[in-house]
């Protein structure tokens, strides 16, 4: 159930998964996507409410195939670069999109934890993203005739959150702003959380969500594994790393040496002939 | 009262501050947003219910945070939720009386635009996207845009409708089961636009200190109207301005 986080990754995550990194600003699962980007996974269908900069990351390593989300930007900076050059330019390969609203994400996980086949809200009317997103339709209440917007449920093959703690058994622990990640591991086939520590206890903290062990098939130790982001009670949220981000990000080159630094090793996709610097 | 120069990004943000009455519930969008919003909270309306789509409700930030969702947010609120609910049980439930938010483009009918320049399959620039930003501008009773003027910006047309303003005119929210006002003010750096009563179409109502009629105009893509009993913002305060400055850091 405990084990390393590059064994968690290789037995739960494979080519051409739809995996969710989720956590609203706080808790994202940093240290699991840069382990994917380590293990060269290809092709996945990546989820998340609002891709930040390990998103970007991940979609600069040439991880991504297909991008399912609401808000893709670097929170108080500016636009996500790598996803910028993914979506213009298709670099280093040609990036889908299939995008939302936050409350129609939201509600697509809470279909999908639920076990219905689709969601409604009011929402969506009037916008062109209906017009371009053929999973966000309308329907008629049954009961008032009043038209709604139905979304398809969200059922990734692979949801990976940080939480502060877990028990030995597998419990998990987290609090602060959950944004979500209940919805989101209880909507996948398979859940890894990566924790900063594993304590005999799990001492009840106000505004918690627990994950009982059996929605959790792995658990991996990754202390500081959110930041950037933060993890409420351990560390703060490095604004600065989100700052120096955006220089990194809006050069290939940069982001090329960034990538080096974190896998050892050349970046491995080389630019295709569609690529270009911007 | 007053003498302290100021910018004109500082009475924009005094300006939209000063929209914000005390004890309103208030869905905050990062950035502009967040600063007059946290103004108005430490000037004329302390008993200001901030939201922030993490899920913080009746935040209390003793800073600017740089994100919707900074600890800060979390340890100073009232109560946090998830994010389905704060979307749910807060936003679509009717429960917000303001929604503040700002735009990369805004059209005539204050339409607002965060997804793309350009066409959405062959973008010239892909922006974040939508947010929250759709169903704010559908169910707070009334929205408010902050945005700095500009000819990009202020648009006959939105290249991409993100989040629905007043349609193509009259009846539109209606017709579309949109239940709030939609956008009442859009706040600049030039004056304030807003929808005229009648035809929807934003028009001028106030310009800034010393901002000619035909500056906003010019910075408009559309043939920009001027309302009757068009107004000259106050000046900001001096308290309003060691405030701000406070906030921003540019003291």
């Amino acid at each position: 159930m405990i084990v390393p986080l590059g064994e968690a990754v290789r037995e739960l995550v494979h080519d051409g998964d739809t995996v969710a990194l989720e956590g609203f600003t706080h808790l994202i699962p940093v240290a699991a996507g840069h382990e994917i980007i380590r293990q060269g996974l290809r092709d996945l269908t990546l989820v998340r409410m609002t891709p930040d900069i390990v998103y970007d990351q991940l979609i600069g390593a040439g991880c991504a195939s297909r991008l399912v989300f609401s808000w893709g930007g670097n929170p108080g900076v500016g636009s996500l670069h790598r996803f910028r050059d993914a979506v213009t330019a298709s670099w280093p390969v040609p990036l889908e999109i299939e995008e939302h609203s936050h409350a129609g994400m939201a509600n697509r996980y809470v279909a999908g934890a639920s076990g219905l086949p689709f969601a409604i809200l009011r929402g969506y009317s009037g916008t062109d993203l209906a017009t371009h997103n053929p999973d966000i339709k309308t329907i008629t209440c049954p009961f008032s005739g009043q038209e709604l917007a139905a979304v398809s449920a969200l059922n990734p093959d692979v949801t990976i959150v940080h939480a502060q703690r877990a028990d030995r058994g597998g419990n998990v622990q987290l609090w602060g702003i959950t944004g979500i990640q209940k919805e989101a591991v209880l909507a996948a086939d398979r859940a890894l959380v990566t924790v900063e520590e594993v304590v005999d206890e799990l001492e009840p903290v106000p505004g918690q969500v627990v994950l009982p062990s059996r929605v959790v098939d792995r658990i991996s130790v990754a202390p500081g594994g959110a930041a950037p982001s933060y993890a409420h009670g351990y560390y703060e949220r490095d604004n600065e790393a989100y700052r120096a981000w955006d220089a990194i990000g809006r050069d290939r080159e940069a982001f090329s040496a960034w990538l080096r630094g974190l896998t050892g090793a050349d970046a491995p996709i080389a630019p295709t002939s569609a690529g270009r610097n911007l | 009262m007053t003498g302290t120069p100021w910018t004109s990004d500082e009475i924009m943000t005094v300006t939209a501050a000063r929209s914000l009455r005390d004890r309103m519930s208030c869905f905050v969008g990062i950035g502009l947003p967040s600063t007059a919003a946290n103004v108005a909270r430490r000037t004329h309306a302390p008993g200001l219910w901030m939201i922030y789509e993490s899920g913080t409700l009746g935040t209390v930030p003793d800073h600017l945070p740089l994100s919707i969702g900074d600890g800060i947010l979390a340890e100073t609120a009232d109560t946090v939720v998830s994010v389905p609910e704060v979307f749910n049980y807060w936003l679509q439930a009717g429960r917000i009386d303001v929604g503040f938010l700002g735009a990369a483009q805004i059209d005539r009918y204050a339409n607002i635009n965060t997804t793309v320049i350009g066409d959405y399959t062959a973008p010239k620039v892909r922006l974040p996207g939508a947010g929250g930003a759709p169903e704010i501008a559908a169910s707070c009773r009334e929205v408010s845009v902050i945005m700095r003027h500009g000819r990009r910006a202020f648009v006959e047309r939105v290249d991409f409708v993100t989040s629905v303003g007043h349609g193509s005119g009259p009846g539109d929210r209606e017709r579309l089961g949109l239940r709030g006002a939609g956008p009442v003010r859009v706040i600049t750096d030039l004056g304030v636009l807003e929808p005229d009563p009648v035809t929807r179409e934003l028009v001028l109502t106030a310009v800034h200190p010393g901002v000619e009629v035909d500056t906003v105009r010019e910075a408009t893509g559309w043939d920009l109207k001027v309302a009757e009993g068009l107004t000259v913002t106050p000046e900001p305060s001096d308290t309003e301005l060691s405030v701000l400055r406070s906030l921003t850091g540019a003291l």
